[in-house]
């Protein structure tokens, strides 16, 4: 145990630390873009995949996924902050003509983004997951027209046992969250630092554990550019989307007739449970 | 007509290790384009010698850029503005007429001011003296062909130990981080047969001096190889991780007795 505590406190080893991590978070951010992307699928779309993340698997799966996300950001964050306090004090004095050579911008403000960055995901899980922004508890009555909604298929409600099951209404949060300017700006500029970070990281990582040369250090620079921007356009899509009135809020939860006849409810039923 | 320039020289003066630094600024005249920078650095050691000043203390030894001695940051860039060229070798026609050159040490913990522009780059020899060596067999000379190299192994070998150890990768990196010297090191030798047998052991002592030594740690944002004379790759500090990972991980599973 003593040999790989001493690997974790020597820079190498912090750093293959947050390159894992790093790849962890690089994974997560294009799963949530892809789930969050649904939201042009309509308010059906969007509210089942809630649905399908938060009630199909046990709580238990997705609270250890959650607390898997939030060490790795822990251990990201930990790695940053003392590698910082080490790097700093190898350098106490700097260049009266201090020159930057060739490293790109974004290469140079990791921890600039990084820190931007985790004021951001502590306001994005206050606001959407926890819901306890003042103004915005949109699980509180009032905040949103509807908060529970049905659950919809193909148009008609799901039921199970006969009952219609009700799903909280992330369509409408999104949209009413989104609608607030402000809100919508720091997400927008939150997700261009997201760009710049992958920018530099997605690439950095792989130098970090060693499986980079000259000849890939080109292609991952490109990957890392790309996946950079894909990612930024793809979060930022939805805020603006909002603002300029492309995506409305959908009270009904995307049902297409607002009645249900019951035989056609006890067959959707049926399916549901096979 | 032979180019020449009146330049204003900034030059760091400290007059010993604890003592304070400040700049000073110099005027020098007619300075050919074909001198070397350490050359109107003699010019203006002269000059200051012969107003009863003291000079400029650097660093230099055989100004044909192989032994890594000179080491002045030269407008923010270690070894100045030339790619892949020492002090030693960067001609004043780089510079123009009415220029002004700020001169300063190389900046990092671990490389502390002796005087003026000089640093004390042994923590370097340190790295060295931990790894930087094969375990051979001391008596008569092995002959030259008795261990086939691939032509691709000793062109990386040799491309790892043009480093000279002049310490510009530090200097020119904003974490004062010896990554890519200490990555030249590993490479040249973890790569060839001979030193291949301490591979590992070498990987482990040398990054650990390294650490000791007070270096910091890299970012990846290239600015060592950017400045080095020689051009080591980056892929040497590719190497390095790669070798020191592997070596912790055999560590760690090594059978226990």
């Amino acid at each position: 145990m003593n040999a790989f505590c001493n690997f974790l406190k020597s820079t190498i080893g912090r750093k293959v630390l947050m390159a894992l991590t790093g790849l962890v978070l690089v994974g997560f951010v294009m799963g949530h873009m892809l789930g969050n992307l649904q939201i042009f699928l309509g308010a059906e779309a969007i509210n089942a995949y809630a649905y399908k993340l938060h009630e199909v698997l046990p709580s238990s799966a997705l609270w250890a996924v959650r607390l898997f996300l939030l060490a790795s950001v822990a251990i990201h964050i930990w790695a940053a902050v003392t590698l910082t306090l080490d790097n700093r004090r190898a350098r106490p004095s700097g260049y009266d003509a201090d020159r930057v050579i060739q490293a790109s911008y974004s290469s140079r403000t990791m921890r600039m983004s990084g820190v931007i960055l985790l004021a951001f995901i502590v306001f994005h899980l206050a606001h959407f997951t926890a819901r306890v922004v003042p103004g915005m508890q949109y699980e509180d009555p009032g905040v949103i027209e509807e908060t529970e909604v049905p659950l919809v298929k193909k148009g008609e409600a799901v039921l199970k046992n006969g009952e219609v099951v009700m799903t909280f209404n992330v369509n409408d949060m999104m949209i009413s969250g989104f609608q607030v300017w402000w809100v919508s700006a720091f997400y927008v500029i939150a997700t261009g630092l997201l760009c710049m970070h992958l920018t530099h990281g997605v690439s950095s990582m792989f130098q970090t554990v060693g499986l980079r040369n000259a000849l890939w250090r080109k292609r991952l620079d490109k990957l890392a550019l790309a996946y950079g921007w894909v990612v930024f356009l793809g979060f930022a899509m939805i805020p603006i989307a909002v603002l300029g009135g492309i995506l409305e809020k959908d009270p009904s939860g995307g049902l297409v007739s607002g009645v249900m006849e019951p035989s056609e409810s006890a067959t959707l039923a049926q399916t549901e449970q096979n | 007509m032979e180019k020449t320039m009146n330049l204003t020289l900034k030059v760091w003066r400290q007059t010993s290790a604890n003592a304070k630094g400040h700049f000073e600024t110099y005027k020098v005249e007619n300075i050919s384009g074909d001198s070397s920078f350490l050359e109107m650095m003699d010019i203006l050691s002269e000059q200051l010698v012969e107003a009863g000043k003291e000079p400029v203390a650097f660093d230099h030894d055989c100004r044909e850029g192989i032994c890594g001695m000179c080491s002045m940051t030269i407008n923010g860039i270690p070894h100045g503005p030339e790619k892949a060229t020492t002090t030693c070798q960067l001609h004043m026609r780089h510079f123009h007429d009415g220029q002004t050159i700020t001169i300063e040490p190389f900046r990092a913990k671990p490389f502390p001011v002796l005087k003026d522009l000089m640093v004390d780059r042994s923590a370097f020899d340190r790295i060295i003296q931990s790894g930087g060596f094969i375990t051979a067999r001391a008596g008569s000379g092995v002959d030259a062909n008795a261990i086939p190299i691939p032509k691709k192994t000793a062109d990386y070998a040799m491309d790892a130990a043009a480093c000279i150890g002049c310490g510009a990768c530090v200097a020119a990196c904003p974490n004062a981080s010896a990554m890519l010297f200490t990555g030249a090191k590993v490479s040249h030798m973890n790569s060839l047969p001979q030193g291949k047998a301490e591979k590992h052991r070498r990987a482990l002592a040398m990054v650990t001096t390294m650490d000791g030594e007070g270096f910091g740690g890299c970012t990846n944002i290239g600015e060592c190889e950017a400045a080095c004379p020689k051009s080591i790759s980056l892929d040497m500090i590719a190497q390095l991780n790669r070798d020191y990972a592997t070596a912790q991980v055999k560590n760690f599973f090594q059978p226990v007795s």
